[in-house]
């Protein structure tokens, strides 16, 4: 089917989030939609699912005008969506899924699972997807759970697929398995929209890609444009890929040990399983891993979030052990903090920037005066922060969740580095932030090492933790599988996601 | 993918919050709007229900003049009633008597601001605090017994009375944030049930002889007046009943302004009534901000029964709290839990039943101003419905345009140059 979008335009009062937005897609191609954050590519796609309703353009399949006025009839039409949280019902087995609110049914109103069995057979088959239509979602890795929300278009006869960052949460194998899987459902007259923000995947797969920046589409490119055009192109100027940096220059304190820590996660479950690791003063330590193997829960253990198992596990700071102090105190002993997740964790969006600036300060000098906050202080250091750290921001007086992604990760970033700290632990600094930001806040991070700071990098993009580490350590259900080099090569680091030690 | 609950745990205390943030966050054209709408819907309800309105209705079609006249007649009887009851007395004979209204309008105001300023406390660290009547109660046991029972010189009886109320309140509060702490027993439950406990123990000690019975008295729990050296002093001449409890209130205003708005304490409530995780994340103990955020909320609640203990005429009975805890809810509701907006709250809400008795005198039943007063936190607590009223301006959607505001600040300099 081909799937054209004419003129789309959609706004959100005086702001306009798409502006005139053509796109075209080919019966069985895979069209990359490829922006930073915030570009307006999810508004699109939500456009084209019938979760908004266009203000302007239209939407045609094969020649026909369409008029969503919902999801139902988008999908009716023959447009399936993979979103990047999936939508299944964990204790359900991958048959009850697929067949969820389209259930097909035998005399008096039966289930026939049967029949939804038998799909799930005929599409896994030809496909290669390897799923088990008996399978329980929850049992299922996230790999495989993807593939089921595929099958769950296709059998609504999905003519155009949706991947919305499809590859977030798979490890590289994973990643190239399923592109193994676009390209053959490209080749079965399936039409593929590849939404995404990394360079290497939409070089890989894609046959033709559009860029969008601000709303706009910037101009059409092909998989052979070299990452650095593709990367211009999406920010608008010209960007550095590459983080310069020298060899770690490593301090004689070990800043950080980690003891061999047991901690549980909400569901009382062990997520992070005998942990030790240690970061030496100078030196960026990277853990890698896909999603949820328990990085999460290492990091507020770190902190203080999360209590240590009694009796399992130490954690010490130069040299002193800090398993018993309060966050409070972990912080005013020289823990930089910034949290993967910044809206819940790192900033209070109904507070300004300067308020945010001051979040874990409120206890005494610079910003306050015993109890009395000392505004004129307050407001003088945030100012000084904004620019120093390349806030975007009217003023310092703008509440944070007006601002970007990158911009309220720099308010983070300002806040942490601007303590007196000697570790600084970073979970996912990057995410959500555009391009600009992200070099800026690698540099950031790159001088706070050469500064004779230990840096804890905890990311799940494998390209960051390439371009930070100084050594690399892999956690995958809890344990770290290894701790390699810097120099370890991209296929070594995949494997050892994915549980196998190096 | 098991963490699916937990999700959904979180999202139904964010929805809560929501709201609770939506209604705080109001802005002040939306509350003037409701106040008008309730007072256009009162007018309804005297209209409706007038029996010379009604009998002129029966032949409306024959003399519609009539009909129109007579509700014209009714609204205007039944506000300007109100008016003079509350404000100004037009038909006093001379000055004096005509400014006694507004007189009575701040010393009924004072309570509520004072109860008022409690919750809206509670309000901002994310606590519903629907126990100030059993905080007033409470807190009347010890003004009571220090007013009554104790010796004390001018002024000192006063402010010791005082503190003993806020202290009495302050540690009724704390027990449900130290049970919410501990157990996550949810406040709301909590305080309406120590709000039964609280009026009981009140009236029990007023009806036991040697506790608070007042001196010969048997049977109706009743305490003595409070010691002339306890009970506060009018303000003005005796002819006006203002108090100093007035003085009091204005001093809460201030201090509550002080406490949250410019005090790291304040910040620290409010960080945590906004985003507790992040307060944690901060190094913030947010159950012991739980605490002490319960206690301040219910020592102003505290000032409050202060305020009606000490200036009791003939004797302390177990309604003295008179709603104040209740009416509080509605006074930090319509004061979107700001320190000027209470006292604003806490102004028109006294007016309403300083003026009460005069409607009551031209025919107009003064339960059209408990429904007024009803109506008007319902068009705050209920925003679409007054912007569906009015045609305001839909807030555009939140995520989209912070977004769409990121990507517009994440441009290099180009407007800066462009400028």
């Amino acid at each position: 089917m081909k799937l054209e979008l004419r003129g789309v335009t959609k706004r959100f009062g005086t702001l306009v989030a798409n502006d005139r937005i053509n796109l075209t897609v080919e019966p069985g191609e895979i069209h990359a939609l490829l922006g930073e954050n915030g570009a307006g590519k999810s508004t699109l796609m939500n456009v084209l699912y019938g979760l908004y309703q266009a203000d302007e353009g239209q939407i045609v399949l094969d020649g026909v005008a369409q008029n969503f006025k919902g999801p139902g009839d988008a999908m009716a039409a023959g447009i399936g969506m993979v979103h990047q949280h999936f939508m299944l019902i964990p204790v359900f087995t991958v048959a009850e899924n697929v067949v969820l609110g389209n259930e097909p049914t035998k005399k008096f109103g039966l289930l026939d699972l049967e029949a939804a069995r038998k799909k799930v057979r005929e599409l896994s088959d030809r496909f290669g997807f390897d799923v088990d239509p008996d399978a329980v979602i929850e049992d299922l890795p996230v790999g495989v759970q993807q593939r089921v929300e595929i099958i769950k278009s296709l059998i609504r006869d999905a003519k155009v697929l949706v991947l919305d960052e499809p590859t977030a949460v798979l490890t590289p194998q994973e990643t190239d398995e399923l592109m193994q899987i676009m390209r053959d459902l490209a080749k079965s007259g399936t039409s593929i929209i590849f939404i995404t923000h990394k360079l290497r995947e939409v070089q890989a797969v894609s046959d033709k890609i559009t860029v969008i920046r601000q709303g706009k589409v910037v101009g059409e490119a092909k998989p052979t444009d070299s990452a650095s055009e593709l990367a211009t192109m999406m920010v608008g100027r010209e960007v550095d890929l590459k983080v310069d940096k020298a060899v770690a220059k490593l301090g004689d304190t070990m800043t950080l040990r980690v003891e061999d820590i047991h901690v549980e996660d909400d569901r009382k479950q062990l997520a992070v399983d005998g942990v030790s690791f240690n970061v030496q003063a100078g030196e960026v330590l990277a853990i890698a891993g896909v999603q949820g193997n328990g990085q999460t829960e290492l990091a507020e253990a770190l902190l203080g979030l999360r209590p240590v198992l009694k009796g399992r596990g130490a954690i010490a700071l130069n040299d002193k052990y800090i398993d018993h102090l309060s966050v409070r105190k972990r912080l005013e002993s020289g823990i930089g903090y910034v949290p993967e997740d910044r809206k819940k964790d790192g900033l209070v969006g109904e507070f300004t920037i300067a308020e945010n600036l001051m979040l874990n300060g409120s206890y005494g000098k610079p910003f306050a005066k015993g109890i009395s906050i000392d505004f004129a202080n307050r407001d003088r250091i945030a100012d000084e922060l904004i620019k120093e750290f390349d806030v975007r921001t009217p003023s310092a007086s703008t509440h944070a969740e007006k601002l970007s992604g990158g911009n309220q990760q720099k308010v983070v970033v300002a806040r942490e580095l601007s303590r007196e700290v000697n570790l600084l632990i970073v979970s996912q600094p990057t995410r959500g932030v555009d391009v600009g930001s992200i070099e800026f806040i690698h540099e950031r991070i790159i001088a706070e090492r050469d500064q004779g700071k230990a840096v804890l990098l905890i990311s799940t993009e494998l390209d960051e933790v390439l371009a930070l580490a100084d050594r690399i350590a892999v956690m995958y259900r809890g344990k770290i599988v290894g701790i390699v080099g810097a120099d370890a090569t991209r296929e070594t680091l995949g494997k050892m996601m994915a549980g196998v030690s190096a | 993918m098991n963490n699916k609950k937990e999700v959904a745990v979180d999202a139904e205390q964010s929805t809560a919050n929501q709201v609770l943030r939506e209604i705080l966050t109001g802005s002040p054209v939306r509350t003037l709007l409701s106040i008008l709408v309730g007072f256009l819907v009162g007018a309804i309800f005297m209209v409706a229900f007038n029996p010379e309105v009604l009998n002129a209705m029966s032949y409306i079609f024959g003399r519609p003049a009539d009909a129109f006249a007579a509700m014209g007649k009714t609204i205007s009887d039944g506000y300007g009633a109100l008016f003079r009851g509350a404000i100004y007395n037009t038909q006093a004979s001379d000055f004096a008597t005509a400014i006694r209204p507004i007189t009575e309008t701040l010393r009924f105001a004072a309570p509520m601001i004072m109860a008022g300023l409690g919750i809206g406390l509670g309000f901002r660290v994310g606590l519903f605090n629907i126990g100030a009547v059993g905080q007033m109660a409470f807190a009347l046991i010890g003004v009571t017994y220090v007013s009554t029972r104790i010796e004390l010189p001018f002024i000192i009886h006063s402010l010791v009375a005082i503190i003993v109320a806020v202290v009495f309140a302050g540690a009724w509060g704390g027990i449900v944030g130290y049970l919410k702490a501990k157990t996550g027993a949810h406040e709301v439950i909590v305080t309406i049930m120590l709000n039964y406990v609280a009026l009981n123990l009140f009236t029990f000690f007023l009806r036991t002889p040697g506790l608070l019975l007042e001196e010969g008295g048997a049977g109706t729990p009743k305490s003595d007046p409070p010691a002339e050296t306890a009970a506060l002093p009018n303000l003005f001449t005796d002819e006006y009943r203002l108090h100093w409890g007035l003085v009091l209130a204005v001093a809460a205003t201030f201090f509550y302004w002080w406490l949250m708005e410019r005090s790291t304490i304040g910040y620290r409530f409010r960080m945590v009534g906004f985003n507790s995780s992040a307060a944690k994340a901060s190094g913030i103990r947010v159950e012991r901000t739980f605490v002490w955020a319960m206690a301040a909320s219910a020592a102003f609640a505290g000032l409050a029964a202060a305020n009606q203990g000490l200036t009791s005429v003939g004797g302390v009975t177990p309604s003295i709290h008179a709603n104040i805890g209740f009416d509080a809810i509605t006074v930090a509701l319509l004061g979107g839990s700001r320190a000027g907006g209470i006292f604003l709250a806490g102004l028109l809400f006294g007016a309403f039943k300083a003026g009460g008795p005069a409607m009551q005198v031209v025919g107009v039943a003064p339960e059209i101003l408990n429904v007024v007063q009803a109506l008007i936190v319902m068009f705050i607590a209920a925003p679409p419905l007054i912007r569906a009223l009015f045609r305001l301006p839909q807030p555009p959607k939140r995520k989209p345009i912070s977004e769409w505001v990121a990507a517009k600040f994440s441009k290099p300099a180009n407007k800066k140059v462009a400028k």
